[in-house]
């Protein structure tokens, strides 16, 4: 059987016989197991083994990229890439360039015994059996879903600029959701978690469970929320999904390196919100799914300042958008695998914690929602909806009647600016996956404390 | 496959080996140029097992490693479902045409430059639009052999092509955009520049709607952001199974406007998402899911049928990458005789909804659906005055397309996998700053 090893040198000496401005290949084996439920059984379960490559040439400003799961006859391969450079260098008017880094040569390995794909089925299953059994005891639950996965992979990163990389990387995700039904209604609740390959992440969520369960029943009697303009408070996960979908793609760079009106909105220095507000991007903070050493352009990981005190301070780079914006890569390129290209991408995003209590946040609200998990978002880069799992009535600073999950909807300039008080309470969302670009679902977290939002559009008939 | 089939016949009751290979050549624009040209090169094989009435399964990419292929499934089937299915035996499949030549043989110089003339012609409209754009070939092998015979071989072309171009005024944005696929060469602009030009026309002025409900007429796009991924998850025959579909225990009654009709059809020559047999080597047939406003059946793989005690529609899909599963393979809702002019000119103040944003991550079991107007116009006085903004849709599909005021002779396919015409509802909620 080939191994990524062997090939990964041989590919060196291949990529140093070419003389074309840069080529980078990648190289990848992965593992992965999945169980999933629908109902009382499970639905699926399967393991799946993967090894492919991808090169990247550029050629006179020009891009050409191929990949593949055949890891024979790699130096056609590589011609093709270069010759596809050649024609796309062609063209195009403007040349795409690349930010200098330094050369790296590393192995960061964490080794066998972080890799949950090579623990056994039976107490994957037995795990998510008695969780499934949670579900089905409470009454009017009509159907359960449970989505487990595992994965492990190995890559091998090298390029005619000198770098050579092997990295391997564990990933777990657990989505537990439950429906309950009552005459015509049907609704549903879920939750997500993940980790970086520790099985303990997802172990001991018991009354988690159940309470997710009953939560899908109280919402088939919680009444619809009436449409329009309140004040809402977002609990970490859904302040960490806003901070994510609706200020982190924004900062991504390649949405503004080669377009002059968004970057006159995304000038460094502009004021996006109060003094209190700091929004970081780190992939630097140990056992989070965003987290990695090197990104796929061999760029060290770092901690980006995206806002602080209020103002734009940075933003998310590839080599490729900082050397057009005349700034300094950020480690931000990342490929869900070696079928793609690497784009500008999150790794784990969230808002500063300040020092308002949660009772003090919410405590002068005559009126308002308090909209807690997530269920899902998308943005439009000015305008984003988001939709809460669960949410609750806020009245007279109290927490009052559950509702049914609401949807947020605003224009993302003028709802951080709204962004009227921050908690003190910072959690870390790990259950997330981000899509862009046709690529998804890339691990990535994100968090926040409690925030306060004013005059936010909530949909509703 | 051959060999992996009989290795695993060796180990297991039955088997079933999936294999799919492609040669994809994606040609990118990014910023109103050419950016990348990709070639990607890719194949797996799937093994199904069924060990002690258990089915077991695992994918690899890696063709030189059966031996491991063969275990993992082993090894899962332990825990696998009890299976309820029989594997299709050797059996004869419809003529579906999904393959032309000369996709293959199309050159890549010519993709680039259709997709210079897309950026071109949207840029002479409006010089200040920057624009994605995409031109796809795509050449895609699928073969599926079974322990009973069971046989299905076929190859396909796809070519696409497609355009997003995005204007911004100070923090204002406006998004507009079309695409188009086939199994043959595209080289026609002319059906996707029109759709973006009319857009960025229709959207040059802004105009203001109020809060209440409205009338709304959903174009072909409109339709397929709000109001199918309900539907889709509805007809699901494993929703169905568990109960879960609000409509799983009304077929036969009629639940919708009489005017509508919705069938799930992937044995149309020359579209994507046809093809002679689904992922399970069932052949492919076109199933009526709503008649005249009644519900005339639910969508099936081989499993979720014999649990249900009904035969398989040929749904079985194994997009998810696991097991396979009922999954739609084309929508089709047909088309009625009403203009989309005839519907604009009938309304006094309403809302033209052309793209929908977040709909489908509302909840989607129950049919209710709430989003923002990423693109959609104002009618007054029975003409398009403007783009809305800052506008908030919300609704529950089961009650609107109970009454529909009018069916649009303006069917078109709206992505691949659904064909519609405009629905003109005569009352949707409707929230604006």
């Amino acid at each position: 059987m080939v191994n990524i090893t062997d090939i990964g040198h041989q590919l060196a000496e291949i990529l140093d016989s070419y003389h074309v401005d840069y080529i980078e290949a990648h190289l990848e084996e992965s593992w992965s197991n999945h169980i999933t439920y629908r109902g009382r059984e499970p639905e699926s379960i399967g393991k799946t083994t993967s090894a492919g490559g991808n090169v990247r040439a550029m050629v006179n400003g020009g891009w050409g990229f191929t990949s593949f799961n055949s890891l024979e006859n790699l130096s056609h391969r590589v011609e093709l890439a270069v010759k596809q450079a050649q024609l796309a260098s062609k063209g195009s008017g403007e040349k795409s360039n690349l930010a200098p880094v330094a050369p790296i040569t590393n192995t960061v390995l964490r080794g066998k015994n972080n890799n949950p794909t090579t623990l056994p089925l039976a107490p994957k299953k037995q795990l998510l059996d008695e969780y499934n059994t949670i579900i089905w005891g409470i009454p009017k639950i009509q159907t359960s879903v449970i989505g487990y996965g595992d994965g492990h992979k190995r890559t091998i990163f090298l390029n005619s600029q000198g770098s050579y990389i092997e990295q391997d990387r564990s990933d777990i995700t657990l989505r537990v959701a439950a429906v309950a039904t009552e005459g015509n209604e049907v609704q549903q609740a879920g939750f997500s978690v993940g980790s970086t390959g520790d099985f303990r992440a997802i172990t001991g969520l018991h009354q988690k469970v159940a309470e997710m369960a009953k939560l899908a029943v109280t919402l088939l009697s919680a009444p619809r929320v009436k449409g329009g303009k309140y004040t809402v408070v977002l609990d970490p996960v859904l302040a960490g999904v806003f901070t994510h979908e609706a200020f982190g793609h924004l900062s991504e760079a390649d949405f503004v390196y080669e377009n002059k009106q968004l970057q006159e909105i995304m000038t460094l220095g502009r004021s996006f919100g109060s003094q209190e507000l700091n929004i970081i991007d780190s992939g630097l903070i140990p056992n989070l799914r965003g987290s990695y050493k090197y990104d796929d352009e061999g760029v060290p990981a770092a901690k980006n300042y995206l806002i602080r005190e209020g103002k734009l301070v940075g933003r998310l780079h590839s080599r490729e958008t900082a050397a057009r914006m005349g700034e300094k890569p950020t480690g931000n390129a990342r490929a869900i695998n070696y079928r793609h290209p690497p784009i500008v991408r999150m790794t784990n995003t969230y808002i500063e914690p300040q020092d308002t209590s949660f009772e003090d946040l919410i405590g002068d609200i005559k009126y308002g929602i308090y909209a807690k998990n997530w269920y899902g978002g998308t943005t439009s880069m000015e305008m984003f909806t988001f939709s809460s799992g669960e949410a609750y009535m806020i009245r007279q600073g109290k927490i009052a009647e559950p509702i049914r999950p609401i949807t947020l909807t605003g224009n993302v300039f003028t709802t951080l600016k709204n962004i009227e008080a921050i908690g003190n309470d910072l959690e870390m969302n790990q259950g997330g996956g981000c899509g862009k670009g046709g690529q998804s679902p890339l691990p990535v977290s994100n968090g926040s404390p409690h925030i306060r939002i004013r005059h936010c559009l909530v949909g509703g008939e | 496959m051959e060999n992996i089939l009989s290795q695993a016949k060796r180990v297991a009751e039955e088997a079933e080996v999936f294999m799919v290979s492609a040669e994809e050549t994606p040609v990118q624009f990014e910023a109103n140029r050419l950016k990348h040209i990709q070639s990607k090169q890719s194949c797996y094989i799937a093994l199904r097992i069924i060990k002690q009435g258990r089915v077991g399964y695992a994918i690899t990419t890696r063709l030189d490693d059966r031996q491991t292929l063969v275990d993992a499934a082993v090894e899962t089937a332990a825990f696998g479902t009890e299976a309820k299915f029989e594997l299709p035996s050797l059996t004869s499949y419809p003529l579906v045409r999904i393959f032309d030549p000369d996709v293959e043989s199309v050159p890549t110089e010519e993709m680039i430059d259709l997709g210079k003339q897309l950026i071109a012609t949207v840029r002479e409209y409006n010089q200040d639009i920057m624009c994605e754009a995409g031109v796809s070939r795509d050449i895609i092998s699928t073969r599926i052999i079974n322990s009973r015979g069971g046989k299905l071989d076929y190859k396909q072309t796809i070519f696409s092509l497609g355009i997003e171009g995005q204007l911004i005024c100070g923090t204002d944005m406006l998004f507009v955009g079309e695409s188009k696929s086939s199994c043959h060469p595209i080289t026609d602009i002319k059906p996707i520049t029109e759709v973006v030009l009319r857009q960025l026309e229709l959207a040059s002025r802004q105009a203001q709607l109020t809060t209440k409900p409205l009338p709304v007429i959903f174009t072909p796009n409109g339709v397929a952001s709000a109001l199918i991924t309900p539907l889709m998850a509805a007809f699901n025959g494993k929703v169905v199974l568990q109960g879960a579909s609000p409509i799983g225990d009304k077929l036969g009654q009629s639940i919708f406007d009489k005017k509508l009709y919705l069938s799930d059809n992937p044995t149309l020559d020359y579209c994507p998402e046809s093809s002679p047999g689904d992922d399970e080597g069932t052949p492919s047939q076109r199933t009526p899911l709503i008649e005249q406003g009644t519900i005339a059946n639910f969508i099936y793989d081989l499993q979720t049928a014999a649990l249900a005690n009904t035969r398989s529609t040929g749904n079985g899909s194994r997009s998810s990458g696991g097991v396979p599963a009922p999954s739609p393979s084309a929508f089709i809702i047909e088309p009625s005789n009403t203009t989309f002019k005839e519907m604009v000119s009938d309304i006094k103040e309403g809302l033209v909804v052309e793209y929908l944003m977040g709909a489908e991550q509302g909840n989607i079991l129950s049919g209710d659906f709430s989003g923002n107007v990423l693109l959609g116009y104002k009618i007054e006085n029975g003409e398009i005055v403007g783009r809305v903004k800052n506008t908030m849709l919300s609704g529950n599909i089961y009650r609107l397309l109970k009454q529909i005021t009018a069916i649009g002779s303006d069917a078109k396919w709206a992505g691949n996998a659904i064909y519609t015409p405009s629905i003109y509802c005569p009352q949707v909620s409707v929230a604006t700053k």
